[in-house]
């Protein structure tokens, strides 16, 4: 490692690692806000379910630099636009979890369901404040993957010109010289290990039941 | 748009070294290769380790550390190594294809013992009961069972395969990133969005063949293809242990399409 380089490019590096956290945090969240309803009606009707599942699946085939390429020509945005990222990362992120949402929100025990329409609950409520609770488990071990994915992928846009980490790799390849790689790679995932424990530190949070089994 | 279906319906595209035929040949090599190598290291030790149950902490870990890694930095890593130590064509295709295995492996190893260890206990117990040896029960009862999960590892692993060794042209390799590539730095965007349209078509192709051959291939009592509805031995992991089951659910996304068709 040639620390000196590292010392010279530091303002460098860090504007790129602010601009990688973004490129792949606003994704994740817009992705999650969109999956929880899609999931939810994907869950409610059976019918919804085939379609959304068939539509995500998909999409989570085509290549990531593949769709950064293509989403230009079909949003008639600029080819260095940001925002190509953010709707293709945010696409994936769907896909991912619009399908972990509706199994997450079947797999509440159908006695939960019941208990919750026997006290009175009206479906949407019981919805967002009985099984949604009890989903949030799994659904935050869907969010890690897509969260985790998504800071891997975002390094890719460097190939169109989108300046974040992924720029390390490039300048170590045009330089013969490791040091912007390794330090490229030990950032994005020290990126993905803050996402990481966010999430499952929100999933604690929002969960205090299964502590309080796990105590007694 | 127009201006890469004009491309596409270009001839002279179409032949040459640096034709859609030939790029897609070496493209198909890229990722056969690295499978083949994948699924020889991956399916073994998955069996293992779901049969024995041991180490599955320690592997669901390292599937979980290698996402992260990105896998565009890993490539030049390796590349740039392979430049500086290795002899002649080696050199280049090596550390692409170490790099397609690396991302291969996880995916099916992780759905290959979390099929394994997902077996109904009762079905093993009963295998063992008939006479059968550790290893009979493991090939005549747990890897027929686990199949379906196992499958969708390796469709999983095939379109990551697919999209990296896309950017395996930023390191002067064919397939049909090149497109994309040298569209990107000659300005041509009808080139690159012709080459990203063969990539995406290719990925659900081939995607789409493995579903089928896991259609044929897994036997009908497993698939709940006599039963309505949508409940087959994948759902029951999901809900056994719903945590612990999860990692091996986010690799089956590509398999969403088959069952919705199924």
């Amino acid at each position: 490692m040639n620390w000196n380089w590292l010392n010279r490019n530091t303002d460098q590096i860090l504007s790129w690692f602010g601009s990688h956290l973004w490129l792949a945090a606003v994704p994740t969240v817009l992705g999650l806000v969109l999956a929880l309803p899609l999931g939810a009606i994907a869950f409610r009707y059976r019918w919804s379910y085939t379609v959304l599942i068939t539509l995500a699946g998909l999409l989570y085939t085509i290549p990531s630099l593949a769709l950064f390429v293509v989403l230009p020509g079909i949003l008639g945005t600029k080819i260095l636009n940001p925002l190509n990222v953010v709707i293709a990362l945010t696409l994936y992120t769907l896909a991912l979890l619009v399908r972990v949402v509706a199994d997450a929100l079947d797999s509440v025990p159908p006695l939960v369901r019941q208990s919750a329409v026997a006290m009175g609950y009206r479906p949407l409520r019981s919805l967002v404040t009985v099984q949604l609770p009890l989903a949030i488990p799994v659904i935050g071990a869907g969010l890690r993957v897509a969260a985790v994915s998504n800071v891997s992928l975002v390094s890719v846009a460097v190939l169109l010109g989108i300046p974040q980490l992924g720029q390390l790799f490039i300048i170590g390849f045009q330089l013969n010289f490791f040091t912007p790689i390794i330090a490229g790679i030990v950032l994005c995932l020290l990126v993905a290990a803050v996402f990481d424990g966010l999430i499952l530190l929100a999933v604690r949070l929002s969960t205090p039941w299964a502590r309080a089994v796990h105590a007694g | 748009m127009t201006g890469a279906w004009d491309w596409l319906t270009t001839g002279a595209n179409w032949s040459g070294t640096a034709g859609v035929l030939n790029r897609l040949l070496e493209h198909l090599g890229y990722v056969l290769l690295s499978l083949g190598i994948a699924l020889v290291i991956a399916l073994p030790i998955g069996a293992v380790i779901g049969h024995t149950g041991r180490a599955t902490g320690l592997v669901s870990g390292l599937a979980n550390a290698l996402r992260a890694l990105p896998s565009l930095g890993l490539l030049i890593m390796l590349t740039l190594w392979g430049l500086n130590t290795l002899p002649g064509s080696i050199a280049l295709l090596g550390p692409t294809i170490a790099v397609l295995v690396i991302l291969a492996v996880p995916p099916i190893l992780s759905n290959t013992y979390a099929g394994i260890a997902a077996v109904d206990p009762a079905a093993r117990d009963a295998a063992r009961g008939m006479g059968m040896t550790g290893g009979q029960v493991l090939t005549k009862v747990e890897l027929p069972v686990a199949l379906p999960l196992i499958i969708s590892g390796i469709r999983s692993a095939f379109l990551q395969v697919v999209a990296t060794a896309t950017i395996a042209a930023v390191v002067s390799l064919g397939g049909l990133g090149r497109y994309v590539i040298d569209g990107l730095a000659q300005q041509d965007y009808s080139m690159m969005v012709a080459g990203a349209l063969l990539v995406a078509v290719l990925a659900i192709l081939g995607d789409r063949l493995l579903a089928l051959f896991a259609h044929f291939a897994v036997s009908p009592g497993i698939t709940g293809r006599r039963v309505r509805g949508r409940a087959t031995t994948a759902d029951l992991v999901v809900r056994v242990d719903p945590a612990a089951a999860a990692g091996a659910v986010m690799w089956r996304t590509a398999d969403t399409a088959a069952r919705g068709g199924g």
